[in-house]
């Protein structure tokens, strides 16, 4: 695992309708796993990030439960693309585009995120 | 259906019977004709074959070889508990003892057979038995309770059954035998000394070359020993007579059919009775047409077959069949195939024997070197493989054929190597070319399939490891690759990930992902499929490997699935459960009120679960440290409900209360549970202690179960609720503490080892070649000699465990985890709501709902991708 030093004071953040909104210290962001963070509007967002540091934010919401639970769900990479499985019932989201994988009709939606 | 409707009336319901149903509907003859089956048992036929699998614990349900659905669909009118009672031929009437008359076109007699009684004085007094159906055993495990010894007449293969089912019963045991040797009709002198000795030492007496000349009984008429020809006396409290069966002809005989000398319904080469064309006898009522009753049960279904065909028109004949034979006696094997006494003019044995192993192995070859038959006592491994080249010229000399492994020159003379005409399973007579046929033109991958398509290995299963060799064989010669790969990141199955885990002490997810994985996966980020496998496995071994025994230490916390994570159990609203660990069951009224306590204030809905223990449902992900600071407070620790481990022991109160009890089954699964608490496993692990024979803590429905008895425990393995239930097998019997705990130990670790990701121990056992029988030689006889290393592994394990829960609530970094948003840490996440019910709550559901995901990709185990 390659953690980069320089990497501690950065903040995660998200754009929200052209603003940029603070998530977290990098730091919190274990790889392979996510967090959740709830937005001004109330929505919620899943946070991860990959053992490249790459970070990817989609809805946290679980479109087939209903339940916020996506952040907690596990991390893979599925045909060299990063997804989440979610932790209730399995199923697999594409974190780049919001797709899931074993539904072609369902999409969570996505958010930009970058580091500052 | 109409009067017109002609009338087949089978009477008698055993396996043979049920055959000839399932052969008529096979012929669309149910759709055609009324078909009216007389039963004289008060249940529908089932598997006399394994009728002694009922004392390790098969149910009569299990036995059950009867789909009532098959009987409903085929509008079969089934009537059980009804015996016939006459036949009059003239008028074409079957009588049954309800006063119910029938009508009949064509009548099938499968009455099957009598147990033979010698007509010795006292012989129906209380105490006797026979030992031929369900009821029968009943009635001996009933009277067994008030018994310390029993004795079996009869030392042919129903008795030996018989005598150990007795010593299962905590019985001491005598065999009987008339004969000069054990099962004199199958082996020869030899076979029956290699026989002997191992009987010998399992604890069962032997008394050969003596008859039993009275029963002896006390004043209040039950039995209290017997007296035999060399004039010694035996004390025994009861008496299971075994000594052969007589065919059941006597409704034949009251019509006027005729009936062989020794009994049986003469028949010719179509079943049909000689004296009456609109009768039909199948089974072991039967006098075949070469003169012979044949009293196994493969003759009586291909007898069936040849009766439905006959009826139906079809041209079929029953001239005579195999007598082969391979039993699994008290865990000795036992086979007889072909000529096994050698008498064809001209034929020389080849045999090997080694008295000190128990093994006797004798192959009869013709003077061309034919392979004839052959007897095998000790190690019948080969014997699905002889019995096929029976008949001809084996491709390898005979005595390389017999030799054990390492001496001269063993041939290892697999399945590959026969003809397409060879029988594999003989119960079926399904031969090698069908199997074939399964594989390369119906497309079947799997043994499961194979047997589904063929009904090979369905009858009495001693085909089913060549099965396996031949379908895998077909497969890999059809260029059909198998990926028994783990997920799409990894092309070892589980257990070859354990073992390279363990050799090369690989402790890292990633170095394995990126050195081991399938080459499009290595640098990526797995999946949710291995990265918990493997979190698994390096927990397991995580002392021998150098790794943190904590889950959430450094990379381990990535690979966890959320309950792992957060040691909690996520409910469907986001919410999660708790349950402290309750060993055995038994807790103290302080804990009980402290639980109560802690539901009350958090507003936790509280359920008793099946594990007897307390789960508290609702909490909220920031909630858990919270609760647990105050569970470990008061000296509860992690249950694991939520890991693939040692979920709970449960117990019955046991000797210390009940008056039942033999044993003090509430300290063994405490003792048990602490032990094992905290074993990542590939499945959940579930056990229970029964303190007697009554199992109330139903430990046959677990993992590994363990039940009391006079002299210590029995040790159960592979039993499983749920879904696909099963009962558990007996493992090992009368076990010391010690020697339970061991056992326990080395099993366990061996599951680990060897399983599959998800597989519960009862699949496990089903699927690992060899099954039962494979891992009682592991882990009892230790024939891989690994078990001190499993045991080392075991040690280790329980050396390092910590209660998780403690470690978390002590440690402020991984604390920070626990909460509902990381930029908002202590607000509730507004999707979790609940609304009451009965007195508590549950979760308000958000109205969201597009549809599941197919449910066969949801269930555990099935994920390959």
């Amino acid at each position: 695992m390659t953690l980069a030093p320089e990497t501690t004071d950065l903040k995660v953040e998200l754009a929200l309708e052209g603003d940029w909104f603070t998530v977290c210290d990098l730091s919190m962001l274990l790889p392979g796993r996510g967090v959740a963070a709830l937005l001004p509007d109330g929505r919620q967002a899943a946070v991860f990030r990959d053992r490249t540091g790459e970070l990817f934010a989609i809805d946290n919401r679980d479109p087939f439960t209903g339940a916020a639970v996506l952040s907690r769900g596990l991390t893979g990479t599925h045909q060299g693309r990063p997804f989440v499985a979610s932790p209730l019932l399995k199923q697999r989201f594409d974190l780049a585009s919001g797709q899931c994988l074993d539904d072609e009709e369902v999409q969570v939606a996505t958010y930009k995120v970058r580091t500052a | 259906m109409s009067k017109d409707t002609p009338t087949i009336v089978l009477v008698g319901h055993g396996m043979v019977g049920q055959r000839f149903l399932e052969a008529l509907a096979e012929r669309g003859m149910t759709a055609t004709h009324r078909v009216v089956v007389l039963c004289e048992e008060p249940r529908p036929a089932y598997d006399r074959v394994q009728l002694t699998s009922y004392f390790s614990g098969k149910t009569p349900e299990d036995l059950s070889m009867t789909d009532l659905r098959f009987i409903e669909d085929h509008g079969i009118e089934l009537r059980v508990g009804d015996p016939a009672e006459t036949i009059d031929r003239e008028a074409r009437q079957v009588t049954a003892r309800s006063g119910l008359v029938v009508d009949y076109d064509v009548l099938v007699l499968a009455t099957g057979s009598y147990p033979f009684v010698p007509p010795v004085p006292n012989k129906d007094a209380e105490g006797c038995f026979v030992y031929r159906t369900i009821e029968d055993l009943l009635a001996i495990e009933e009277y067994a309770k008030n018994a310390t010894t029993g004795a079996v007449v009869g030392g042919g293969l129903l008795g030996l059954e018989a005598a150990g089912a007795l010593k299962g019963l905590g019985l001491t045991s005598h065999i009987v035998e008339f004969a000069p040797r054990l099962m004199p009709v199958q082996v020869d002198e030899g076979g029956g000394a290699a026989l002997l000795r191992t009987i010998e030492e399992m604890g069962l007496s032997v008394h050969t070359g003596v008859g039993t000349q009275e029963i002896v009984v006390g004043e209040d008429g039950a039995v209290t020993g017997m007296k035999l020809s060399d004039g010694s006396e035996l004390a025994t409290d009861m008496v299971v007579f075994s000594a052969g069966v007589r065919p059941r002809d006597q409704l034949a005989r009251d019509c006027g059919l005729t009936v062989g000398e020794r009994g049986g319904i003469a028949v010719d080469e179509q079943c049909r009775t000689v004296n009456d064309p609109h009768v039909f006898a199948i089974g072991e009522c039967a006098l075949a047409a070469d003169g012979r009753v044949y009293g196994l049960v493969a003759p009586g279904y291909e007898q069936a077959e040849t009766a439905a065909a006959t009826i139906a028109a079809d041209e079929a004949a029953f001239t005579g069949a195999d007598l082969s034979t391979k039993l699994k006696l008290l865990g000795v094997d036992v086979a007889s195939f072909g000529d096994a006494h050698g008498t064809a003019e001209d034929c020389l044995d080849v045999v090997y024997s080694d008295s000190r192993a128990g093994l006797y192995k004798k192959l009869v070859i013709g003077r061309d070197g034919t392979l004839l038959g052959g007897i095998l006592v000790g190690d019948a491994e080969a014997y699905g493989t002889l019995k096929a080249f029976t008949g001809s010229v084996p491709p390898v000399a005979p005595e390389a054929l017999v030799l054990p492994a390492g001496a001269g020159a063993p041939a290892q003379l697999g399945p590959s190597a026969l003809p397409d005409d060879a029988i594999i399973c003989s119960c079926h007579n399904v031969s090698k070319g069908a199997i074939r046929g399964a594989v390369t033109d119906h497309q079947c991958t799997t043994v499961p399939e194979v047997k589904k398509c063929t009904k090979a290995g369905t009858g009495c299963g001693s085909c089913v490891k060549v099965l396996g060799q031949l379908v895998n064989a077909e497969l890999e010669a059809g260029g059909i690759e198998v990926d028994k790969g783990l997920c799409g990141c990894f092309a070892q199955t589980r257990e070859e990930l354990y073992e390279i885990v363990l050799a090369l002490r690989i402790n890292s997810y990633q170095e394995l992902l990126d050195r081991h994985g399938r080459e499009e996966a290595r640098g990526g980020d797995g999946c949710e499929i291995c990265k918990p496998a493997v979190g698994s496995i390096i927990a397991s071994l995580a002392p021998a490997i150098g790794a943190s025994g904590y889950v959430l230490d450094g990379e381990q916390a990535a690979l966890q699935d959320t309950n792992d994570h957060f040691l909690a159990n996520l409910q469907k609203n986001g919410s999660y459960s708790v349950v402290p660990r309750i060993p055995g069951g038994e807790i103290a009224p302080e804990k009980l009120i402290v639980i109560g306590e802690i539901a009350r204030d958090f507003g936790l809905y509280t359920k008793i679960t099946g594990g007897q223990r307390i789960d508290m449902f609702g909490a909220r992900v920031e909630q858990l440290p919270l609760i647990w600071a105050r569970l470990v407070d008061a000296g509860f620790e992690s249950g694991h409900a939520y890991g693939k481990s040692l979920r709970t022991v449960k117990s019955c109160v046991g000797q210390t209360w009940c008056r039942y009890g033999v044993q003090d089954s509430v300290r063994m699964a405490i003792d048990l549970e602490l032990r094992y608490r905290g074993l990542r496993s590939p499945h959940k692990l579930k056990s229970a202690v029964s303190g007697c024979q009554r199992e109330c803590a139903e430990a046959q429905s677990k993992d590994f179960g363990v039940i009391a008895t006079a002299n210590g425990w029995n040790l159960y393995v592979g039993g499983n609720g749920g879904a696909t239930p099963r009962h558990a097998d007996l493992l090992a019997q009368d076990l010391s503490d010690a020697e339970l705990v061991r056992l326990i130990d080395r099993f366990l670790m061996f599951y680990i080892r060897t399983a599959d990701r998800l597989e519960r121990t009862s699949t496990w056992l089903e699927r690992i070649p060899g099954g039962l029988e494979h891992v009682r030689d592991v882990v009892v006889h230790d024939s891989l000699g690994i078990c001190d290393e499993l045991e080392k592994l075991m040690q280790a394990h329980i050396a390092h465990y910590r209660d998780e829960w403690a470690e978390t609530i002590n440690d402020p970094e991984k604390l920070s985890r626990f909460v509902s948003f990381v930029n908002a840490p202590d607000t509730p996440d507004p999707v979790v709501a609940f609304v009451p019910e009965r007195d508590q709550m549950k979760p308000d559901l958000p109205l969201l709902s597009i549809g599941m995901r197919p449910a066969e990709d949801v269930l555990e185990g099935s994920a390959q991708r």
